[in-house]
C-alpha cells in the first residue's frame, strides 16, 4: 500500500504539515501545494521536517510565488499538472491534510 | 450589460466598465465618448493610453490624485493638474477615463 | 481641517492561498488615496508577498505583486518588514522586491520605502500607530 499526501497550507499558519509527517510510511510521497509549497524552502525552520520524505512539489505553485527551484532543499522533486495526476495514479491513495 | 463596436459585443458591468480588460480595443473608447457626447482628441487618448499603461505596470487603476502626479511627471506641469484633467473628463478623469480604458473603476472611488 | 491618523496595516498572509493580501493591498491603497499617514508591517507569512519574480501564468490567478510598486506614488513610504519572521523562512531582504519613492523635493531621487525591523521595534510601531488594520 502506498499513499500520496497532500499538503496545501502554509507550515507557520496551520499544523497540517506537523501532523501528515507522523503518518507518512515508506513508500508514500508528500505533495506540497498552494501555501504548502513554502515548506520546502531551504533555509527555513520547517524544511527541517521534511528530511528523510519523498517530498515533490507543485511548479506553478512554486513560480507563483517566486520561489525558484534552486531555493528548494535538496532531493525535492518539482512536478507540473500532470506530475500531480501521475503521483495520484502511481500510489494506492491520496489524502488530502485540509 | 454590453456595448457593441463594429459588430462586436463587450460585456460590461453594471457602471459600464469593461468586464474584461484584455478584450479592449480603441473604438471602446469611441463608442463611450460618443454615449457621453464627447468627442475624443489627442489630449483624451494621451491619458488614455498613459492608463493602460499604468495598468499594464501595476495592475490598477490609479486614484485621480496618483493620476495627476503621475501625468504631471510624464507629460509635464501643465497637465498634470485637476483642472487640466477635469476639463478633457468631466465625469471626473479617474472614472471616465478608466472607463474608456477598458480598466476596471480606481480603486477608492465611490 | 481633517486631523491625519497614523494607520497601521499588519499584513499576516501568504498570498495566492487566501484572499487576504490582496484585500489588505485594496484597502491600503483606498486608505492612502485620502491622504493618510499609512505605515505598512509584514510579518509570518504575510512577508512572502513582497518575494520578488512572482509568476502567475500557472494558476489563472491575477498576479498582483507588481502592485506593490505602485505605493510609492500613493506616498506609502513606511513599510517594514520584520527580521525574525524572514529568517524563520530562510530568507533575507534581497529576496523580496525593491521598493521605492520618489521625494518630490529632492528632484524625484528614489529612496527605498522597505525596512528590515526586529520584532521588539515593530512592536513599538505598533505601540506608536493611531489605528490597527490587521489581514
Amino acid at each position: 500500500m502506498s499513499m500520496l499526501h497532500l499538503v496545501n497550507k502554509s507550515p507557520y499558519e496551520r499544523n497540517s504539515l506537523d501532523t501528515c509527517v507522523g503518518y507518512v510510511k515508506a513508500g508514500d510521497t508528500l505533495l506540497l501545494i498552494e501555501d504548502g509549497v513554502y515548506a520546502a524552502m531551504s533555509g527555513s525552520k520547517a524544511a527541517a521536517k521534511l528530511s528523510g520524505l519523498d517530498v515533490a512539489v507543485l511548479g506553478p505553485d512554486l513560480a507563483a510565488r517566486g520561489i525558484g527551484e534552486d531555493r528548494l532543499i535538496d532531493g525535492v522533486t518539482v512536478v507540473d499538472y500532470a506530475g500531480f495526476v501521475d503521483l495520484a495514479t502511481d500510489k494506492d491513495k491520496v489524502q488530502s491534510w485540509l | 450589460m454590453a456595448i457593441e463596436v463594429n459588430g462586436k459585443v463587450f460585456e460590461t458591468d453594471e457602471e459600464g466598465y469593461l468586464a474584461d480588460i484584455t478584450q479592449w480595443e480603441p473604438g471602446v473608447a469611441d463608442i463611450m465618448s460618443k454615449e457621453d457626447d464627447l468627442t475624443l482628441t489627442d489630449e483624451h487618448w494621451e491619458i488614455i493610453n498613459f492608463l493602460r499603461e499604468y495598468y499594464e505596470e501595476y495592475q490598477i487603476a490609479p486614484a485621480v490624485r496618483v493620476l495627476t502626479k503621475a501625468v504631471g511627471k510624464k507629460m509635464g506641469k501643465d497637465k498634470g493638474t485637476s483642472k487640466y484633467l477635469y476639463a478633457l473628463f468631466p465625469y471626473g478623469p479617474g472614472k471616465q477615463a478608466c472607463r474608456y480604458a477598458g480598466l476596471p473603476k480606481p480603486t477608492g472611488c465611490v | 481641517m481633517s486631523t491625519t491618523k497614523k494607520f497601521m496595516y499588519v499584513n499576516r498572509k501568504a498570498p495566492y492561498g487566501t484572499i487576504y493580501a490582496w484585500e489588505a493591498l485594496e484597502v491600503v491603497l483606498i486608505g492612502a488615496a485620502f491622504e493618510q499617514d499609512v505605515t505598512l508591517a509584514f510579518v509570518d507569512d504575510g512577508i512572502y508577498q513582497l518575494i520578488g519574480g512572482q509568476d502567475t501564468s500557472g494558476l489563472e490567478m491575477k498576479n498582483f505583486s507588481p502592485t506593490y510598486s505602485a505605493l510609492g506614488d500613493y506616498d506609502v513610504k513606511k513599510i517594514y518588514v520584520e527580521k525574525e519572521s524572514l529568517e524563520e523562512r530562510g530568507l533575507s531582504i534581497d529576496d523580496l522586491q525593491h521598493l521605492t519613492w520618489e521625494d518630490e523635493d529632492e528632484d524625484y531621487a528614489e529612496k527605498d520605502s522597505i525596512q528590515v525591523v526586529t520584532r521588539a521595534e515593530m512592536a513599538d510601531l505598533f505601540a506608536d500607530s493611531d489605528v490597527m488594520f490587521n489581514f
